[in-house]
């Protein structure tokens, strides 16, 4: 059989699809995708192949595009994509996620959850979120308050964990009805002294589940790197051996729960940029316990892009293939696992994400 | 006479002429620039668009409910909202504001 591996990325002015073979040498660039609308996250369903696309558009407010065809034709829809009457628009869907019986979630801003049975058909909002009781004290960040992070349980449908900017880390365990902070551990250095550690309020900017299934999550934080071994219940700090705590997205191995990569920019007021203007990943191999920068074949000198929340991710494939996106449109792609790196698409608009999709044909 | 009158309400509204812009015409597949239909007032003629093309409801109304930020309907060259009554053969404009980036 011979395996397809796609680039599901999510720009300013529309998708866009990357296409090679296992070997991963060269690729193939599609699009834009999506009329151009301002596209958060694209996202497969791994079992039926189906695109997904969410973003929303300054003129006609948030949708969700669909693709069957791997890209050649695309429909949208918003049908229930709303908030009861008179409460502030959604905006735009931020982030998607699909459950291994094909159920679709939709995190938007203002932050909220919506589910869908249908292929994005219509969409059904679960207001879990929006009946919180700590909801009226959330406060949005520079970026708006955002459903950014969805992270579903492969074995169990009913267990959610959510990453919202900057309210923290929110969990459930009955399919999205009722919802509970976990952000024990985690810090909030723009709290007034003394109240650094809130039990909600934090910023994180990107949630990962580890592979493996033992409730293992990694964040990238506003303030700091985190892992948690309990289901977010308690977080530690693996910062330490980075260059900085600061940093927007992360993405772990395939296959390794202790493997994860990050991206550390300068810090939060020194422009977020590449540290020194050198790009660089940052692995680990033993869950946080030490660090080492991947830069061959990255731009070293001169680099003052970030990445942004949902802009990294890994294939399935044998070595793992490792991805980014850069806020000034730059692709990077690495097929060993991050050892060394290739541009493959220089001039894209603004990346918002990059997923993978393998297929066997 | 009871009569003629349930007959006139049974009619639909006048036609009125809507111009649709380019971006919104794209995301429906057979959608025209330019549309004849028969509406009393905007909220009923963005049910008709909404009847012809399924979707165009929502790229035009927000949930408040309300025409979008950004969208803007003029009547008779002056800006209207969902309640603005619509005269029969009234020149409908719905335009896209500027956007910048």
């Amino acid at each position: 059989m011979a395996r397809q591996v796609f680039l599901l990325v999510g720009t300013r002015k529309g998708a866009f699809l990357a296409e090679s073979d296992a070997a991963r040498r060269s690729w193939a660039l599609r699009g834009p995708f999506c009329e151009t609308w301002p596209t958060n996250h694209v996202v497969a369903d791994p079992a039926s192949g189906t695109l997904y696309a969410g973003g929303g558009n300054e003129w006609f407010g948030p949708a969700v595009w669909k693709s069957t065809d791997l890209g050649a034709s695309w429909t949208h829809s918003s049908q229930g994509l709303a908030y009861e009457g008179g409460e502030a628009p959604v905006k735009a869907v931020w982030s998607l996620a699909v459950a291994g019986d094909g159920t679709l979630y939709a995190g938007v801003e203002p932050a909220g959850l919506f589910r869908s049975t249908d292929g994005g058909e219509s969409w059904t909002h679960l207001d879990g979120l929006q009946k919180h009781p700590t909801r009226p004290e959330w406060h949005p960040g520079g970026a708006g308050l955002i459903l950014h992070s969805l992270v579903l349980d492969p074995a169990d449908p009913n267990k959610l964990w959510v990453g919202i900017s900057a309210a923290g880390v929110f969990a459930s365990e009955d399919g999205g009805l009722t919802w509970e902070p976990r952000n024990r551990g985690t810090r909030a250095d723009f709290m007034p002294e003394g109240q650094n550690y809130p039990e909600f309020g934090q910023c994180v900017h990107c949630l990962v589940m580890a592979p493996g299934g033992r409730g293992r999550l990694y964040q990238q934080n506003h303030c700091g790197m985190y892992r948690s071994d309990d289901g977010g219940h308690s977080w530690q700090s693996i910062e330490r051996g980075l260059p900085s705590s600061f940093g927007f997205p992360a993405a772990v191995h395939p296959r390794d729960p202790d493997g994860l990569y990050l991206i550390p920019l300068n810090g939060d007021i020194k422009g977020r940029f590449m540290p020194e203007g050198n790009a660089a990943v940052w692995r680990t191999g033993d869950a946080g316990a030490s660090w080492r920068a991947q830069r061959a074949g990255l731009p070293q000198g001169g680099a003052y892009f970030n990445v942004l929340r949902q802009a990294m991710a890994t294939d399935t494939l044998e070595p793992a293939g490792v991805y980014f996106g850069s806020n000034a449109g730059g692709l990077y792609a690495s097929a060993d696992e991050g050892e060394t790196w290739d541009c493959i698409a220089p001039h894209l608009p603004t990346i918002t994400s990059v997923e993978t999709l393998v297929l066997e044909r | 006479m009871n009569a003629r009158a349930g007959e006139w309400q049974d009619e639909a509204p006048a036609p009125v002429l809507v111009r649709l812009p380019p971006h919104l015409v794209v995301l429906f597949p057979g959608a025209e620039r330019l549309v004849a239909l028969p509406a009393a007032s905007v909220a009923e003629m963005v049910d008709r668009l909404d009847a012809l093309w399924p979707g165009m409801r929502e790229r035009l109304c927000d949930e408040t409910p309300a025409i979008r930020r950004h969208i803007n309907v003029f009547v008779e060259g002056r800006r209207a909202r969902l309640s603005t009554p619509l005269d029969p053969g009234a020149d409908v404009f719905v335009i896209t504001a500027i956007s910048g980036g």
